[in-house]
């Protein structure tokens, strides 16, 4: 589904390196955790993979289905089924939520040969997916994200997740700033979506939403690099022990 | 993918940019450049007006030579030189036509390229099209239609010979010779524009619309509109302009006057897409245009929605005088510029009637080289008891080398009415960009889509065939602004 092969990047015009070589493999089916100390990286990973303009790939490579996506524009790779659901989720006032949703369905729908939703279609569409995370229907009324709270931007990543039933997820601490209803919720939303032909890379900070969604593997991000990889035990080990003896390995490594 | 070459490149970008930039081939009849009391006698004999409409013309000339072009605008211009202008340019083939056979072939050629439904089988469009082209009114449909329910809508020029005592009851009324130096230029040398009256109690069957095209380049073009709403009248008004691609500046200084009596009500909408000048800010339209309503009446009403995307330099400022008690003013304005495009632009509201409301909603959109401001004045009345007013004023910035400037004033001599005003500067982000994109719309729906939310309140103004027009074009002007 998705490989990175030695991938480094760094702000757009800036000298100093973000990412220092990550190495990753995502297959088919599998959920990736990833999880390090605040400023590793971990969120530029993620914009990076989908294609945020403000950074720039000085060397390797991001395959998608053995395709490398590198010089595509985010919504080609959108279209191809690659999903950046945000850390924070950007406001658009005056547009409405559901319309955003409906376009951006649309858009995936035209890219896949399938007849484009119309709106009366359209709603039939979305409240279902608005069951399956548990929203109010007035949320498609109101603006993109303006006034949500917190927790409202990240279910109604989620909902945007579920409209476009993408291939590839990639979920940047979706977790933080969920009540324990809303993370439970939102959990069984994920869980519901699982397939053995889609993937998901989860960002946390928490060992909690892992109790969720179980994990076939957890890296941890350290310093632009991946310090350590395991099995879903490695979240629990990091919960006991925080980072601190991970950060000397990283170093090691990357100078070796 | 296949790439263009960089000659069709910016071949298919500068027709995207401004695709209304053709010119049609006419024959003009010869008219001297310059301005004297003879070409104004010219033209008003040309007309064949009554000797009222010669004075005055002749009263504002007079005006207008003591008078100065004003400086206060935030905008840079070589001013015109007024005695290169042609005053009155009209196409050879004497444009009066009973029926629309009669126009000739290229007109109607023009106005069907500018998606005008100028021809009667439009019918179910609802409607009506008066088309000024240059200086002169060469149609107006459904006039029957509009002659059974009461309502006059013609030519200025008509309206002089038809209806003269109405033309001169209300001509100048509202905004008089001298009241500033392009309207008394304008009361001087007017060659055409509409006219329309609405009598007591009836609401106008049909949207009015009239159709603006320059199209020769040393002409200036001088319109003059009159509407007026009797008692409880109803009226909806849509305006659109057009011109071709010169590299010289072409003058357009229209005045506008409305009248609402009584519970009249009346709506103007204008979208305005003159040709910009090029991304060096050579050539493009002068707008210097003014615009001004009066609720004559108690609980009269006069609404203006604008969208202001072309132009090299605009100077507008629409209007309403609330006289009449209770009556209200509303302004909903889009003004975006590009590349070197200047817009000074904003309306007054003057309350003088008691419980008289006006809502502003002013929404910039400043791109490229660009200057971009909204000027404004509310003033209350002494007499003005429990007058509001509602004014927001956003700006929103693309890029980095343009500017937004607000200069709200505000003059109240009563205290219990009340002014709220509301200002927001924005700028279109990156980061909300690249959110739209990954979610699969491209470059150019993502912009489209945030600049459509940024304009809603004023869109939802608009009648629905002109919201989509405004939509698309406002998304045409931007392409290419962003990152
Ligand atoms: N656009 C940018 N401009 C400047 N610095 C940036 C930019 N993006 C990221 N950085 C820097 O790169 C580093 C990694 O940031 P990133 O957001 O990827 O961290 P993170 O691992 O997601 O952290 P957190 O756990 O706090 O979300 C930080 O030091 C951050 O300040
Ligand atoms: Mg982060």
């Amino acid at each position: 589904m998705l490989k990175i092969i030695d991938l480094h990047a760094r702000v757009e015009g800036e000298e100093i390196e973000i990412l220092k070589g990550i190495n990753l493999e995502i297959n088919k089916g599998e959920v990736h955790a990833i999880m390090g100390p605040n400023g590793s990286g971990k969120s530029t990973l993620a914009k990076v993979i989908a294609g945020h303009p403000a950074y720039e790939v000085t060397s390797g490579q991001v395959l998608f289905e053995g395709e490398d996506i590198l010089e595509m524009d985010p919504d080609e790779r959108a279209r191809l089924g690659l999903f950046l659901a945000f850390q924070y989720p950007v406001e658009v006032p005056g547009v409405s939520n559901s319309m955003l949703i409906r376009e951006a369905v649309n858009a995936v729908r035209k890219e896949r040969g399938q007849e484009e939703f119309d709106p009366l279609e359209f709603e039939d569409f979305i409240i279902d997916k608005l069951k399956l995370v548990e929203m109010d229907e007035k949320f498609l009324d109101r603006s993109v994200n303006a006034g949500f709270s917190g927790g409202e931007k990240k279910r109604n990543e989620i909902l945007q997740l579920a409209a476009m039933e993408p291939r590839l997820s990639l979920l940047d601490e979706t977790d933080s700033g969920l009540d324990i209803d809303a993370l439970r919720i939102v959990s069984e939303g994920i869980n519901k979506l699982r397939s053995s032909e889609n993937s998901f890379m989860l960002v946390t900070h928490y060992q909690r939403i892992l109790n969720y969604i179980k994990p076939d593997k957890v890296h941890v991000l350290i310093n632009g690099r991946i310090a350590k990889s395991g099995g879903s035990e490695l979240a629990l080990e990091l919960e006991d022990q925080g980072y601190d003896w991970l950060v000397g390995d990283a170093h090691v490594n990357g100078e070796a | 993918m296949s790439r263009l070459t960089e000659a069709e490149a910016v071949e298919t970008a500068a027709s995207r940019k401004y695709k209304y930039g053709f010119t049609t081939k006419m024959e003009y009849e010869e008219f001297p450049r310059g301005l004297n009391e003879d070409i104004i006698r010219e033209i008003s004999r040309r007309k064949n007006e009554p000797e009222w409409m010669l004075e005055f013309r002749i009263k504002a000339f007079h005006h207008w030579l003591t008078m100065e072009e004003p400086d206060w605008p935030n905008v840079n211009y070589q001013k015109p030189n007024y005695d290169d202008i042609i005053y009155y340019s009209s196409p050879k083939e004497k444009p009066k036509k009973e029926s629309l056979d009669e126009v000739d072939p290229e007109i109607l050629a023009t106005y069907e390229k500018l998606g005008i439904p100028l021809h009667e089988q439009k019918m179910l469009q609802n409607v009506a099209v008066d088309a000024v082209f240059d200086s002169v009114s060469v149609a107006t449909t459904f006039k029957k239609k509009l002659a059974e329910a009461g309502v006059i809508f013609c030519s200025i020029s008509e309206a002089i010979q038809e209806h003269p005592e109405l033309v001169k009851k209300y001509i100048g009324s509202v905004i008089p010779t001298n009241d500033n130096f392009f309207a008394a230029l304008n009361s001087a040398v007017f060659s055409d524009g509409s006219f329309c009256f609405v009598p007591k109690g009836v609401k106008c069957p049909m949207e009015l619309s009239t159709y603006f095209r320059i199209n020769n380049p040393d002409s200036g073009q001088f319109e003059r509109t009159l509407i007026i709403a009797e008692e409880g009248a109803e009226v909806s008004y849509l305006e659109g302009c057009t011109a071709p691609m010169f590299d010289t500046n072409q003058l357009h200084a229209a005045v506008v006057e409305l009248v609402a009596l009584e519970d009249a009500d009346i709506k103007y909408s204008t979208v305005q897409n003159w040709y910009p000048g090029d991304e060096n800010g050579v050539g493009g339209i002068f707008n210097f245009v003014t615009k001004r309503g009066i609720c004559k009446g108690d609980r009269a009403k006069i609404s203006w929605t604008q969208v202001e995307t072309g132009s090299a330099v605009t100077w507008k400022y629409p209007s309403v005088i609330l006289k009449g008690d209770n009556s209200v003013g509303e302004f909903y304005s889009v003004a975006l510029t590009n590349d070197y495009q200047q817009a000074d632009t904003g309306t007054k509201m003057i309350h003088l009637g008691k419980n008289t409301r006006s809502t502003i909603i002013s929404k910039g959109i400043s791109a490229g080289k660009s200057q971009n401001s909204y000027r404004g004045l509310v003033k209350i009345g002494k007499k003005a008891d429990g007058s509001r007013n509602y004014s927001v004023c956003d700006s929103m910035l693309i890029g980095s080398e343009c500017g937004a400037h607000t200069f709200p004033f505000i003059e109240s001599s009563n205290n219990t009415s009340s002014i709220e005003h509301e200002a927001t500067t924005s700028k279109i982000g990156e980061d909300q960009i690249f959110y739209l994109q990954q979610r699969g719309l491209d470059e150019e729906q993502a912009i489209s889509l945030i600049i459509n939310g940024f304009c809603k309140e004023v869109f939802k103004e608009l009648p629905l065939e002109f919201a989509v027009e405004a939509t698309k074009l406002l998304s045409i002007k931007l392409e290419g602004s962003v990152g």
